[in-house]
Formats: C-alpha cells, structure tokens, sequence
C-alpha cells in the first residue's frame, strides 16, 4: 500500500468531463479525484473510455466539456507540452519510443523542461550545456537503475523485446520527475515474472520516488493488489469507485464485467 | 590503456573516445593540412567546392534527416546567404567577418518564417510549401533591381584582419576550417537537448509532445538551423566564386542537396560529410574518366553533357536500391565487421 498522508491533498481533480467522437460519447459527465501520492486505478470493458481519459489529461484530445484541475490549476485547453511540463508524466499503451534513440537518449530526451541552455552553448558543448548534460545523465542512471535498464543503455530501442520496451516508456515517463505518471496498461502482453517485475517497479516508484500513479489496467490482480483506489469505467460513464475489495463485490461492477443472468 | 573504461559521465558522453579515433582524427586532420602542397589547382578547386556543399548538406541533413521536415527550398537560402554577401558587402563595404555571420543569420530568419506555416504542414504538403518559397526566392532575384537580376554580381575576395585570400590552397584552408567547425557544431546539436529533441519530434511527434517537449519551438528552430547552415554556405560559396548569378540557386540546388543527404544517409553527421564528397565529385569523376579514354572513344566528348546527367541520376538511383541508409550504412556495417572480425558475431 502506498504512503498516503493523513488529510491528503487532491492533486487531480476532474469534473462534468464529456468527450465524444461522432455521435459516440467516449467519456460522458465523468467525475474523479485522484489524491496525492496514491495509486489511482482506473479499470472497464474495451472502450470504456479510460484511455480516452488519459489523452484528455495530457490535452493530445480537446474535451468538449468539464473541467481538469490539477494542482487547483485548470490544465483543459492547455497544449500538451504545458501539461506534461507540469508534472503529469504518460506511459503509453503502445509503445510509442522514439525508434531512431538508444535506451539512453530515450530516457534523456523527456528531460527537456529541466536543461536550461540555449542552442549557442549547445553547438559549442561548453559550460553550462556540457555540466547540466552531466548533471542530467546523472539522474538518468537512477532511473536506469531503478528499473533494471542498465545492460540496454546503448542499445537502440527497436532492437528491444516488447518487455523492456515498455520498462523504458514507463523510464521516460520517470525521468520528467513528474509529480503524476499515468500509466496505460503497462502489463498488457507480459509474462507472469514481466508482470511480477512490473509491479514491483509502481510500487518502488510510489513509495521511493513519492510519485502518485494513475493506472489503467487489465489485470485484475495487479489492480487489486496495488490500488489504493479504483474506478470503475463503462461505456465512458464512472459506475463506481472505492477501495479494492469493496469493487470486487459491487453489483454494478460484476454486472458490467460478466453481464447480467437471466434469473 | 587508460581508456578501456570511462569512469565518469563525463568521459562516456565525450566525442572522441578511444585512442584509436583519435590516432584516426589526427591522421586526417595531418593529411588535411599537409594536402594542398601535393594537389593540382584543379583538384583544390574540386575539395573547396565539397566544403561548401558539406556546410549546406549539414544543415539540410539537421532539418530532413533529424527533425523529419522535408523541405525543397534548401538552395532558396542558399542564394539568400550569397545574396547577403555580396549586398552588404559590395553596397555597404562591411568586412567578411561580419557579412558573413549576417548572411546566416538572414537567411536564419527567413528560414523561421518558413517554419511556422510549417507547423501545419507535413510530409509532401510541406514540401510543396518550401517548393513554392523556392519559387518566390528565385523571382525576386530574378526582377529585383538591385542585385542586377540575369547579370549577377560581382564578389570580393574574403579577407580577414587585412589578410586578402586570393590562391586555391589560402581557400582551402579557410573553407575546411569553416566545414570542419560546421560538422562539430552539428554533432555537439545532436547530442545536446535539442537534437534529442528533433528526432523525438522525427520518430513521434504525439510522445514528444507529452513528455514536454515544445513542438512549434522546435520546429521553427529546426529550419532556422538549417537555414542558418545554408546562409553560411552561401556567403562562403559567393566569395569564393567571386561571381554570383541567380541561375545557380534554382530547384535543382536543392534537389542536389537533398540527394546528398539521402545518399549519404539521412540523419547522420557522417552521412551529410559522405554524400556531399560523393555528388560533388561525381560530374568531375565522370569527366576525368571521359578525358582518360577520348583518344579510344572519340565521340564520348561530344556526349559528354548527356552522359553526365545520365551517369550522375544512374549512380543515384542504384545507390538507394542497394544501399537504403546510404554511404553511413555502409561504414555501420563495415565497422560492425570488422570490430568482431574473424568472428561472425
């Protein structure tokens, strides 16, 4: 379980949020809060709308309607550099790496917001571009550390199985130091040790780095294992939230994931 | 050997690493100073001309090959940067040391205003766009009074601190410094945030964005690089010719660089080096080797025109059939061989 202050603060709150494509609403007057350094889950049928969710956090999709606050600052309508540069960090579902970078340039490349030199200081790699370079390669191989990466530093991601792949898009999320990292279905397609690794490595992050994680995922015992909360999404309306074991026994949830009998 | 292993950062992220680069480098860099002595005229004329394309093909390889902007308008900055020249310095007498920088810097900014209706556009549509600045560019050099239009304009000879460069061998040296300092300042790019953030924007340009990085800055920064390269170029290539006219700096300029770049290998420094070598040195190859057996084959000479165009689009062609990635492909994998040789792997 994660390390949640006594009265914690509300880090991300969302209301009245309303998304739709064409005529089908993806995300309908939905409403949630996510706390400070919890582990928020966020679980449903395909096309529930959960990663529509995300992409509207991260402003890659405009909302209709509603409101994203984070940190009491309203972020919907941002451009999504704004955001990120926030502290609101994304792991995709597909891999979405840059292909032509090594593991390291990967992990590097997310830390833009936190070098401060200009393009003159760059060309000549003098002063002050060389020394944050430095400084910044340095908290890099914390994070490489942290998740295992270090024998893949130099080597280009293509190259890489789908396992490490998705380990270094969670690391690029990381190395932004952002106070939220939404993280869509980082065990989809993994093994049972890939997924046992995984996990350890969102509560490592939770507890040592003190990062909040909002989750999307599949796999019911991860998600019930690790949440501190979970919502509950279908057909982009919320139908319920609440502490692990009290969805698990939600009529509405079971309804919603094994449908309804007939007696 | 103290440089098996780097025991800091520092030392991991250097340029030159290993002993042996840097043997290799000051092998290279020896033959490049000691060169001119042992050179024909002709010959220097032909390592002065691969200089100044090295320079442009730099900055168009940071734009195409790194940022993934295409963009058909390179020899449009070209002559922009040429243009600067020789106006500033024929109208205003300014010094090289200063029209020089200003050749890029204008070039740069025209260059940034090409850049911003480019955040809209992508792939063929941009090109077309920088097609059509192409286009505008060669008008205006065409009916603008001032510059003289068909006649072209006359150059002076590049002198720094009262020294007047006159000879083959004074030039080579100051275009191969001038190369040499491109090709550093674009690695040193490349490895900083900002090329880190080109090829993010090149490989993904959604995930960029959501880690933070800012497209349109970057984008626009892109081309004003790249323009910036080209304007150098051109003001290097106007003192040097001492002689511009507005023909040299049409479509097929930039469709020159372009095959530079592709041929040497998109997204390499290396590659930009390589395909500039190769395309400016092909037409002389071709006429070398027409020279060597003209007295066999006499009617080759007449051809010559024909067979240049046609050689130079065959060479091309069968370049990027066999060899996708270009001359920097090439050199990957021959390294790769032989650092494992006589292993397979």
């Amino acid at each position: 379980m994660a390390v949640v202050k006594d009265r914690p603060d509300t880090l991300l709150e969302i209301s009245d949020l309303t998304m739709s494509f064409g005529g089908i609403m993806a995300v309908s007057q939905l409403a949630l809060k996510v706390l400070t350094g919890e582990i928020y889950s966020i679980i449903g049928p395909n096309g529930a709308g959960k990663t529509t969710l995300f992409n509207c956090i991260s402003g890659i999709y405009k909302a209709r309607a509603g409101s994203i606050k984070f940190e009491g600052q309203e972020i919907l309508g941002m451009p999504p550099h704004k955001i990120a540069r926030l502290g609101i960090a994304r792991a995709f579902q597909n891999i979405e790496l840059f292909r032509g970078m090594t593991v390291l340039d990967n992990l590097m490349s997310s830390r833009e917001h936190l070098l401060n030199y200009g393009l003159f200081s760059a060309a000549l790699h003098f002063g002050r571009c060389s020394n944050q370079e430095e400084k910044c390669r340095d908290r890099v191989e914390d994070i490489i550390e942290l998740l295992d990466l270090q024998k893949f530093r130099n080597t280009h991601v293509g190259a890489l199985s789908y396992g490490i792949q998705k380990r270094v898009e969670l690391g690029r999320a990381l190395t932004m130091e952002p106070k939220v990292v939404l993280v869509d279905e980082p065990v989809s397609g993994m093994n049972l040790e890939e997924t046992e690794d995984m996990a350890r490595y969102i509560l490592d992050i939770n507890e040592e780095m003190r990062i909040t994680v909002v989750l999307i995922e599949h796999d019911m015992r991860l998600v019930m294992d690790l949440s501190d909360r979970v919502a509950v999404l279908n057909f982009g309306l919320k139908i319920a939230e609440g502490r692990p074991e009290e969805i698990a026994k939600d009529p509405e949830v079971i309804r919603a994931y094994l449908g309804e009998s007939k007696n | 050997m103290g440089d098996k292993f780097q025991t800091s950062y520092k030392a991991d992220m250097a340029l030159f690493q290993t002993l042996w680069v840097k043997v290799w480098l000051g092998i290279f860099a020896a033959s490049l100073i000691v060169c001119p002595y042992f050179l024909s005229q002709y010959q220097l004329g032909i390592l002065n001309e691969i200089s100044i394309a090295v320079i442009g093909a730099l900055g168009l390889n940071l734009l195409i090959g790194y940022t993934g902007q295409i963009s058909l308008g390179h020899g449009a900055f070209v002559a922009i940067g040429a243009y600067t020249t020789a106006l500033t310095s024929a109208y205003w007498g300014l010094p090289f040391v200063v029209t020089l920088p200003l050749s890029g810097v204008m070039a740069a900014l025209l260059g940034m205003i090409v850049g911003v209706p480019a955040l809209r556009l992508k792939g063929l549509y941009l090109a077309l766009g920088t097609l059509a600045f192409g286009f505008i560019v060669e008008y205006v050099l065409f009916h603008w009074d001032l510059i003289q239009g068909d006649m072209g304009m006359a150059v002076k000879r590049i002198s720094i601190g009262g020294y007047e460069i006159r000879t083959e061998r004074d030039h080579f040296y100051c275009l191969t410094a001038f190369a040499v300092l491109a090709t550093l300042c674009s690695k040193n790019i490349i490895r900083s945030k900002i090329g880190r953030s080109f090829i993010a924007i090149r490989d993904r340009d959604i995930a960029a964005e959501a880690m933070g990085i800012p497209l349109a800055k970057y984008k626009v920064m892109a081309f004003g690089v790249s323009s910036f390269y080209a304007g150098i170029a051109g003001g290097l290539l106007a003192h040097y010719q001492k002689w511009i006219v507005p023909g040299s700096f049409d479509l097929s300029l930039s469709v020159t660089y372009i095959a530079m770049i592709v041929l040497g290998g998109l997204g390499t420094i290396l590659g930009s080096v390589l395909g500039a070598v190769l395309i400016t040195s092909i037409p002389h190859g071709i006429v070398y080797t027409t020279d060597l057996v003209k007295d066999t084959y006499p009617v080759l000479g007449s051809l010559i025109v024909d067979l240049k165009v046609g050689i130079f689009g065959l060479i091309v062609v069968l370049a990027l059939l066999f060899e996708p990635q270009g001359l920097a492909g090439i050199y990957r994998r021959v390294k790769l061989y032989w650092k494992t040789w006589p292993f397979r792997y």
